[in-house]
């Protein structure tokens, strides 16, 4: 802006105003399309690789178009009058006779069966007995009952009308543990059935205790790396590089073997007596905290670090001349300034942490999976993606809604991160 | 050579390049199996002779059964795998899916040439019998360790971890077998509300004497680390390690079993190779050979006499074998796979 202001300068002195207004916009708009040219590579790829797979991923948590796609007479039917009469039944018989030709009925049936079980054997004799089906059928809703009564039960009509709309907070209430009642108001699942929030609380708890984790020992790392002498600095930032530069499934590997039943732990505890047999030490919430936190350590070391670095050591000086006690003069004038290094880092180890995968997937036991590996199970074993869809929304705006209450706690601009004019 | 000029030379290569680019878009036939000593097995039986008998090169691969692969390239229509082995209820959703060509049988000598099981649904072709067996080690117990499923369940007599797979399929059986059902009455018990909570108050029992194995690989490492005591295991695996100079023990009685089998990925581009290949890995002779090397039952009708005398004692079809066995319920699993994952996974979570 400056540059601008110079370059118009002598026709300020002219005192020709409207044309001095005319080549300062211009020149701000000269700027303005140049570092959006330069953005612009970034901002593709945001929107490439990361705006565009989040909407489709958002769409899939509400988007269940199978029964209407594939079920178009009966959901035309539905749709309009809404009863399960004699020409629902009807139109369900020419919709299973087309997707018998189409072979879609299985994708119908597979997203029925999802809500209510015993839709897969209904729809799969349906189809079978329609093809060797009499001409004249008298009545339709008497050939559905006669395969099986559970075509006329409430509890599968219902789910019949839950998955009529093409978008549905189905999933969505799923991963709250919920579902809509017979009337379309919210009800619990059954209590066996219910899962979800549970993990949920167990991700955030296990995320929290990690950044804790990390914040006690990472901390006097830092300030040992940023006040010691050049080469023991150099000794140390490298022990920290080092495991961060190592692949990830090597340490969690190593990990598993080092924690083993015969591993090296629990043999060094059982030859020093420690121990009669064998702790159980990883494939536990112990092997979890314990991997994890050695995974996530640089990611608040480093940041600390280098917010540490440029901390004067003057200050602790003077401090102390105005007759502060050592303990006092650290946490009085030398944590406060680390702050910024350190919300930063713990905030980037929650973030991190809270979508974790592999890790406590190789060392944890089924009571220690995060929200992550319910993602993957869905995603990969079951595919039942929308549900997958819906778990990863509900991730992303627990994130979400921490990051805000964070930026709430923490008013102070200095330490928000990307808050304004640091 | 030597007369040849450049601009030749890089003429020729772009041709070549062009060959290959060619080539690339028909790509090698590509069968998706279980890994480990299992694959070993089906690469000497079946993939060296495809490739020697037709000349074509054939890419194998390992997966752990996930259909998320399958479903994604099919409905992006990029399909990279062509034949695909897989259990049969996984097998059955996946066709009325519609991700999974439905077979021809003439092309592959007719349904009658197999035995019955083997016709699986539109889209299979039953290429193994497996089964899960109980196993332990006899160097670390003996060779009087558990003998049934309420044995496994005996923390007292033999404590430490077991290990059982991490499904609900398969454990839910287990559990009701080791209450004292007999085997064929597993599926009318776990039929009804009571009968699945019978199977969680028994699996509660040892709920904290579990190790979940999640690949077929884990239980005879674990046995032979000594990680578990005892273990629930597919019955070639724990040959394969007794072959190796384990001494594990393999417990049949309350085995499940089930058929394995080929599926041909829908929209495959190499239709064709496809049948050829599971034509040959179908033929009895070759059939034999696999079992000969891992001791999975064959399904061919001419293919159990073929194999050796030693390996017959083996295979889960053995009638010994199959005394309190019990066959996995294909349909069953097809409709309450999704509830009872899910109430399996909570009961595991807490």
């Amino acid at each position: 802006m400056q540059s601008s202001t110079y370059s118009t300068e002598p026709e300020l002195r002219s005192g020709n105003i409207s044309g001095l207004r005319r080549d300062f916009a211009a020149a701000e708009r000269r700027q303005k399309t140049g570092s959006l040219l330069l953005l612009l590579p970034l901002l593709l790829f945001t929107i490439v690789f990361f705006a565009t797979p989040i909407t489709g991923l958002l769409f899939r948590a509400v988007h269940s178009p199978e029964y209407a796609s594939f079920f178009p007479n009966s959901t035309e039917h539905l749709q309009s009058s809404g009863s399960f009469n004699e020409r629902f039944y009807e139109t369900l018989f020419l919709d299973i006779r087309s997707s018998d030709e189409a072979r879609t009925s299985g994708r119908v049936a597979r997203r029925l069966n999802q809500d209510q079980s015993g839709f897969i054997t209904m729809v799969k004799r349906a189809v079978r007995a329609s093809r060797s089906a009499p001409e004249d059928i008298t009545s339709y809703q008497s050939w559905f009952l006669d395969l099986d009564d559970r075509w006329g039960e409430p509890d599968y009509q219902n789910a019949i009308r839950r998955a009529v709309p093409k978008f549905t907070d189905f999933y969505l209430l799923a991963t709250l543990d919920m579902k809509r009642g017979e009337t379309g108001g919210f009800e619990k699942s059954p209590e066996n059935q219910a899962i979800f929030v549970n993990v949920i609380l167990r991700t955030l708890w296990i995320s929290f205790s990690v950044t804790m984790i990390c914040v006690l020992l990472g901390y006097p790392v830092a300030w040992t790396m940023a006040n010691a002498s050049k080469k023991w600095r150099n000794i140390l930032l490298l022990g920290v590089l080092f495991s961060f530069w190592t692949s990830l499934l090597v340490r969690t590997a190593a990990w598993v073997i080092v924690l083993q039943k015969e591993g090296p732990v629990n043999n060094a505890l059982q030859t020093l007596g420690l121990i009669d047999a064998p702790l159980q030490l990883v494939f536990n919430r112990f092997g979890v905290y314990v991997a994890l936190t050695h995974i996530l350590l640089p990611f608040l070391i480093f940041p600390l670090y280098s917010v540490m670095v440029g901390i004067p050591k003057d200050l602790m000086r003077a401090a102390k001349s105005l007759g502060a006690r050592p303990v006092r003069a650290f946490f009085s004038i030398y944590v406060p300034q680390t702050f910024p290094g350190l919300s930063a880092g713990a905030i980037l180890v929650f973030v991190l942490s809270i979508g974790y995968y592999i890790t406590p997937a190789l060392v944890g036991g089924p009571k220690d999976q995060m929200l992550s590996y319910f993602i993957a199970f869905y995603t990969n074993n079951t595919i039942n993606w929308g549900l997958a869809a819906a778990l990863a929304l509900n991730l992303l705006v627990v994130t979400l809604v921490l990051y805000s209450l964070y930026q709430y706690i923490i008013r102070d601009k200095r330490l928000r991160l990307g808050g304004d004019d640091v | 050579m030597t007369h040849l000029k450049v601009p030749t030379v890089i003429a020729a290569a772009t041709v070549a390049m062009a060959l290959s680019a060619t080539a690339s878009g028909a790509r090698d036939l590509t069968v998706i199996s279980w890994g480990g000593a299992y694959q070993d097995a089906q690469r000497d039986a079946f993939f060296q002779p495809y490739q020697e008998l037709t000349g074509q090169t054939l890419i194998d691969e390992p997966y752990n059964g996930e259909l998320a692969k399958i479903k994604a390239m099919v409905e992006v229509g990029d399909v990279t795998w062509d034949v695909v082995q897989m259990e049969a209820p996984e097998l059955e959703n996946a066709c009325d899916e519609g991700l999974l060509e439905p077979i021809d049988w003439s092309r592959i000598g007719g349904q009658d040439s197999v035995i019955p099981d083997a016709v699986m649904g539109d889209c299979g072709v039953g290429t193994i019998v497996w089964s899960v067996i109980i196993a332990y080690d006899e160097d670390r117990l003996g060779s009087d360790g558990p003998q049934n499923w309420a044995d496994f369940w005996n923390v007292e007599q033999w404590p430490g971890k077991r290990s059982l797979r991490k499904t609900a399929k398969l454990t839910l059986e287990a559990a009701l077998m080791a209450d004292g059902v007999p085997a064929d009455e597993v599926y009318q018990v776990l039929a009804t509300e009571e009968g699945v909570d019978r199977a969680f108050a028994k699996l509660d029992e040892i709920k904290d004497h579990i190790q979940w194995f999640e690949s077929g690989a884990q239980p005879p490492q674990w046995l032979a680390s000594g990680d578990v005591v005892v273990t629930a295991a597919y019955n070639g695996r724990i040959a394969s390690a007794v072959e190796e100079g384990r001494n594990f023990a393999s417990v049949w009685d309350g085995q499940l079993y089930a058929l394995d089998g080929w599926a041909i990925v829908n929209g495959s581009p190499n239709v064709d190779a496809a049948y050829d290949f599971i034509k040959l890995a179908t033929e009895p002779e070759n059939q034999a050979n696999l079992s000969n090397k891992i001791p999975y039952g064959p399904t061919h009708v001419d293919a159990i006499p073929a194999t050796d005398e030693a390996v017959q004692s083996q295979l889960p079809t053995n009638p010994d074998n199959l005394q309190n066995a019990l066959p996995i319920d294909t349909l069953f699993w097809i409709e309450n796979v999704e509830q009872l994952n899910q109430r399996f996974n909570n009961w595991a979570s807490q």
